[in-house]
């Protein structure tokens, strides 16, 4: 079976929100879901499957009865930030396979009212006494280990890196939502304060409030619906771990998804009009475009200059809406705007000046947890509604 | 120590009964490899499950102590409990029995750090029973 044209995504709805510290996470998942299914001129009656992360009371549980639906298909997959690209993967298939017909994702958190990482667990945690007592701060350290390996093996620079900083702070000064809107420069970038070697404060996305929803349904119901739509076309995840205490630093599991989204899709990364990657830090990117296929392996540091990433005429303009690195990485979690902002470039209705000539192909990628250890990548394939 | 010459803190790592080996032998300055007796594999991160071949019959053995850094990086905004630290080294050291462990690099000013740099193990107490195994450059 193949999800390949079987779903659409209708709606799409990206919280303005930043600093929301006087809000709570629950309502938060009412706004956006009511903004996104607004946006694809649904109502909550009309969904009948729910998909959210496991982070809020019972996950799905709590979040079915606090917005009053009544669903007959339910998910709670947790991959970490990339989790929302899961969930419309999975909505696409229980959507292909008659299990529900209108399908709602939604993403919320609260993050900013305190902020910390690490610290013991809740939950069985196996690998967390041999990682966890290093001083390892957040996850910052966990990618600087990936970018350093990465330019040991292949010569990747800082600079190199900074340029897709760069990229996304072009892009993010046309959002008036976006938190950091100030262009800024590769010695900008350069000059900012080391955190955790080799990433510069500046090589760190943001962190933020908010969240997304998108509403994903079938292609007879997108029919009827006055907004444009966008076709799910292909979808593959890949769980990447230390595989035995043999980690290998040098490749992403966007490696595995890619390709087996590509490959459901029935493209090649040459024909992607557009590309959302999740930009937790600047080697994520740097990272998944080599092993998405964008570029061969190590050369990744090369195919980021000259403003290849930069809209609308770079070779692959990526994070329109100035991405995790400057607009927003709601909750601490990357995936939803990652969907939203390729909706808005298939719709035609990215900013004018970022918006891509022709969008027809865009991919949407995830990197949930740890660079360096464990991650959920997940990509999507997602085409215009005459693709 | 770090950079400023203060030793690291020592957090006291959680055990479980699948790892409490491992650590009793931390205190006495030893680092235990879990191997698979069915398949030979050597396991990292200690577990009473082989992942290569599913088998429950996992023992330990010592290892030699010695590796090479494989990645590093230096923390310069460290977290709690390590937020009195100077500059110091986060990394992934390659055994010489082939696991890939997580771990700081000591002893050393942390611009020192190379990969590829060989490695030794050394044992800091957290007095509960259990040591955090960090590595030192090689002295032999």
């Amino acid at each position: 079976m193949t999800i390949r044209g079987k779903a659409h995504i209708v709606g799409a709805f990206e919280h303005p929100g930043r600093r929301l510290p006087d809000s709570t996470v629950p309502r938060i998942h009412a706004e956006v879901a009511t903004g996104a299914l607004a946006d694809a001129g649904l109502t909550l009656a009309d969904v009948d499957g729910f998909f959210c992360d496991g982070s809020t009371g019972f996950g799905p549980i709590s979040m079915i009865e606090y917005l009053g639906l009544r669903v007959r298909y339910a998910d709670s997959t947790e991959i970490g930030g990339s989790s929302y690209v899961s969930h419309v993967g999975h909505a696409a298939a229980a959507i292909a396979e008659g299990k529900c017909s209108v399908a709602l994702v939604t993403l919320a958190g609260i993050v900013t009212r305190g902020f910390a990482f690490g610290g013991r667990a809740p939950r069985p945690f196996p690998e967390g006494p041999f990682e966890n007592v290093w001083g390892m701060t957040g996850p910052v350290t966990n990618y600087a280990l990936a970018a350093s390996r990465h330019m040991h093996e292949f010569g990747t620079t800082s600079a190199q890196l900074a340029e897709i900083k760069v990229a996304a702070s072009l892009h993010a000064q046309h959002n008036p939502n976006a938190l950091l809107q100030d262009v800024i420069t590769v010695d900008e970038v350069l000059a900012s304060p080391m955190i955790s070697d080799p990433l510069h404060r500046l090589d760190c996305c943001v962190v933020t409030d908010g969240g997304g929803a998108v509403v994903v349904t079938s292609p007879e119901i997108a029919r009827d619906l006055a907004r444009r739509s966008v076709k799910v076309l292909g979808h593959g995840e890949a769980v990447k771990h230390t595989n035995n205490g043999r980690v290998d630093l040098t490749f992403s599991g966007a490696l595995w998804s890619g390709a087996r989204a590509f490959e459901e899709a029935g493209i090649t990364p040459t024909d992607v009009d557009y590309a959302s990657i999740y930009d937790s830090f600047t080697i994520t990117v740097l990272e998944c475009l080599e092993d998405l296929g964008f570029c061969e392996k190590g050369k990744g540091g090369t195919f980021v200059l000259d403003g290849a990433l930069v809209a609308p005429h770079g070779r692959l303009p990526f994070n329109t809406d100035g991405g995790g690195l400057c607009n927003n990485h709601p909750g601490n979690r990357g995936g939803m705007t990652k969907i939203i902002e390729a909706v808005r470039q298939l719709r035609g209705e990215a900013h004018p000046a970022v918006q891509v000539p022709d969008c027809a192909l865009a991919i949407a990628h995830g990197t949930g947890g740890g660079l360096s250890t464990r991650m959920g990548s997940v990509t999507l394939v997602l085409g215009r509604e005459d693709a | 120590v770090s950079a400023s010459g203060e030793p690291l803190p020592v957090p006291v790592p959680e055990v479980t009964s699948e790892t409490a080996e491992f650590w009793a032998a931390t205190a006495e300055g030893t680092l235990l490899l879990p191997r698979c007796e069915h398949c030979d594999t050597v396991i990292w991160y200690p577990r009473a499950f082989c992942p290569a071949c599913a088998s429950f019959d996992v023992t330990w053995f010592p290892a030699s102590g010695r590796g090479t850094v494989y990645s590093y990086t230096v923390v310069r905004r460290p977290a709690p409990p390590y937020e009195t630290s100077g500059p110091f080294v986060v990394a992934y050291v390659e055994l010489e029995e082939g696991p890939r462990v997580l771990t700081n690099v000591v002893e050393c000013e942390p611009d020192a750090v190379e990969i590829g740099m060989p490695v030794e193990v050394v044992f800091h107490d957290t007095g509960e029973g259990r040591a955090l195994y960090r590595f030192r450059p090689a002295t032999t």
